[in-house]
């Protein structure tokens, strides 16, 4: 095995699963990662929808509704190699698996979890996540998208922001006010919503164009009078935000997979140009100011893994410290991929900066993956918040 | 273009374990055997064209089976694992130490088939580490069935098989009744990735191994040498003007023109 993971302790079907993951991104994805960053105002659902095909899409998806019922682990190894192919389809598989469909599997009644689960964990059905509005992002419950009660159902109105996969996902599970305007109730008076975007009222905006993760479709969506029956409200009305907190808490492992791959391909980047890169008559990996600083990629990269493990295994096994770890694998895993895109770069010195090599792209798409789901401020302070939490409990 | 009209074709895919081709390949300090530390083994890819078609003539028809059979070490297991996992119903591990000569392989092959009820043998065409291009043929002679090597496209129909060759310069077609063994060429389909539901099942399918003592090798390897390493790039010159030079060369140093 090229990397570690868990060495020897894997499983012959893990080892399979694994096998095809790296397969399948150094032949169908890395080779487009650079068009598709390159074509930033066109979407390409394709690799998505490829992933889907295999079983990717359900992973985490218990066999009895047609998935594959594999523990967090598996998947993280998976979402690596995925994310060491193309960051950009590693955030959709990444949303799909742990937001809306294990926020299905949790709270969602049998009816619709036959309907809309069983053909997510098929890959049929594309889900999405929207928590963020204009005005709401580390301060998610303050959104004022509106849900109002309409006979059984309900009608919704207002502007959601920075939706992965908004217009060309299926499914969209959106949190949504269902407290009364004149007697707000905070985090309390919000609902989950599975919203079909061919839903009238439903209105995608343009792709936003962004820094990095290009081939990936964030847009802005407009609610305008959409109206929704009542198996469309997942739970209580008024536990939605506790059920999206819920499901972040395993997204955010993804969120970590996904830097350690983006940060994996750029250290096979910069190994293998540092061998072939000559200055001053020899290859510059024969310098020891180059070699130190691969070693330190490649020793910071294996550390965020092995705290990303840790955490899998917490959530894995539900221990009270999953929160904390959890945060604490993504804190770490999206800090580490900034700075060893970073060092890439140098490595690559001119070359690096330019968009003719793919460190840079490597570069922008790291740098997210400590803004969204949850920013590097948020988990500090969740981490420090767990820290008081936990004193004297053990 | 595949139909199975009326046929139920019970397939046999022989596959090999292969170093992938993008593994850097280093010859044993012995100078016999290619150094295995660090080389990452695959199903040969030949094979998977030869596999791919066996399980689309299943699907095509909705009947008949599909049994991977290899002749190899322990860890070509995992080979068998993986065309399970594509969607192979049976595997079957022929346990021996490897050998450089075809024939004896061709024999193991053929006892174990020769064994079995089957319609058609599907192999790649050659593997790509020995490239012998041996086995395929002289498993057909072994079994006394017609053999299509190169083959790019192929029909069952009633048992029939028409296969379209890749010949020099053009396509042959040839036909033959099975039962009969066919070596599949690239372009014949475009192989599957195994689905993780694939791979979970695999676990639950039927693979069954056994020793088997090869007969003696009439073909000794007696050495292996690495290519020779690329001779250092030339620039002969910028622009229009240096045409003519490099056209000179390209035919009269690489021979190419
Ligand atoms: C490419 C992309 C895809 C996305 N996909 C989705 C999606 O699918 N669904 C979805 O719902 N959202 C999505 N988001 C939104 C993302 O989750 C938010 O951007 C993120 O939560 C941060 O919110 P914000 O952008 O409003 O920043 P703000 O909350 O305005 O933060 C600005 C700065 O202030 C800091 N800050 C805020 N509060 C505090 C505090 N109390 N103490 C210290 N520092 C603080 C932040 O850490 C940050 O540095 C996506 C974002 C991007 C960029």
């Amino acid at each position: 095995m090229r990397r570690s993971h868990a060495g020897a302790r894997l499983t012959d079907e893990q080892r399979e699963i694994l096998l095809l993951a790296r397969r399948f991104a150094r032949n169908e994805l890395r080779p487009g990662a650079a068009a598709r960053d390159r074509n930033e105002d066109s979407f390409d659902p394709g690799p998505t929808r490829q992933l889907g095909e295999l079983g990717f899409l359900g992973m985490l998806i218990p066999e009895e509704y047609e998935g594959l019922g594999l523990e967090m682990l598996t998947y993280l190894y998976v979402l690596e190699e995925i994310a060491w192919g193309d960051a950009s389809v590693a955030v959709s598989m990444s949303v799909h698996n742990s937001l809306p469909t294990q926020t299905l599997l949790r709270h969602g009644t049998e009816e619709q979890k036959e309907r809309w689960l069983k053909p997510m964990a098929r890959g049929e059905i594309l889900g999405a996540f929207s928590l963020s509005e204009a005005d709401a992002g580390s301060d998610a419950a303050a959104i004022t998208t509106q849900a109002i009660r309409d006979g059984e159902g309900w009608r919704l109105n207002g502007a959601k922001m920075w939706v992965t996969n908004g217009a060309s996902a299926d499914l969209v599970l959106m949190m949504v006010r269902t407290d009364e305007p004149g007697s707000r109730n905070g985090s309390k008076g919000i609902g989950a919503f599975l919203v079909p975007t061919d839903t009238d009222g439903y209105i995608p905006g343009k792709k936003e164009r962004k820094m990095g993760l290009r081939g990936s479709e964030t847009v802005a969506v407009t609610l305008e009078d959409l109206y929704l029956g009542p198996e469309h409200l997942i739970g209580e009305p008024g536990l939605g935000f506790k059920y999206a907190l819920e499901a972040l808490e395993g997204g955010r492992l993804g969120i970590a997979a996904q830097a350690i791959g983006i940060a994996e391909a750029a250290l096979d980047h910069t190994r293998d140009y540092a061998e072939q890169r000559v200055q001053f008559g020899r290859p510059i990996s024969e310098f020891q100011g180059i070699q130190f600083k691969l070693a330190d990629m490649a020793t910071r990269l294996e550390a965020s893994r092995g705290l990303l493990y840790r955490a899998a295994l917490a959530y894995d096994a539900d221990e009270a410290r999953k929160r904390k770890l959890s945060s604490m694998a993504k804190l770490n895993a999206s800090e580490t991929a900034v700075w060893v895109t970073r060092q890439a770069v140098q490595v690559f010195g001119g070359y690096g900066y330019s968009r003719e090599y793919p460190v840079e792209r490597l570069f922008r798409d790291a740098k997210v993956t400590e803004i969204y789901e949850g920013t590097s401020e948020i988990h500090r302070m969740i981490i420090a918040r767990e820290l008081y939490l936990e004193r004297g409990s053990d | 273009m595949r139909r199975t009209e009326g046929m139920i074709v019970r397939s046999i895919v022989c596959i090999k374990r292969v170093p992938d081709s993008e593994a850097r390949i280093r010859i044993s300090a012995d100078g016999m055997s290619l150094d295995p530390s660090g080389v990452k083994f695959v199903m040969n890819p030949y094979d998977e064209f030869a596999l791919e078609e066996a399980l689309r003539l299943k699907e095509a028809s909705g009947q008949g089976s599909v049994t991977a059979i290899t002749v190899g070490p322990e860890e070509a297991r995992e080979t068998l694992r993986s065309a399970l996992a594509m969607g192979a119903d049976e595997g079957v591990l022929l346990r021996a130490e490897a050998a450089a000569d075809g024939l004896v392989v061709a024999r193991a092959l053929a006892d174990e088939i020769a064994a079995r009820e089957y319609d058609l043998v599907l192999c790649g065409k050659q593997a790509i580490d020995g490239d012998n291009m041996q086995v395929p043929a002289m498993v057909a002679q072994m079994l006394g069935v017609p053999c299509a090597t190169v083959v790019v496209e192929l029909r069952v129909e009633g048992g029939v098989a028409k296969a379209k060759r890749e010949i020099e310069g053009g396509h042959e077609v040839v036909e033959f009744d099975l039962p009969g063994v066919v070596a599949a060429q690239k372009g014949l389909n475009e192989p599957r990735y195994p689905s993780l539901k694939g791979i979970m099942a695999a676990k639950r399918k039927p693979l069954s191994e056994k020793d088997v003592t090869l007969s003696e090798p009439k073909l000794e390897l007696v050495g292996l040498t690495p290519p020779p390493a690329r001779p250092e790039p030339q620039i002969v010159g910028e622009g229009p003007d240096a045409v003519p030079e490099l056209v000179r060369l390209l035919r009269e140093e690489a021979k190419v023109l």
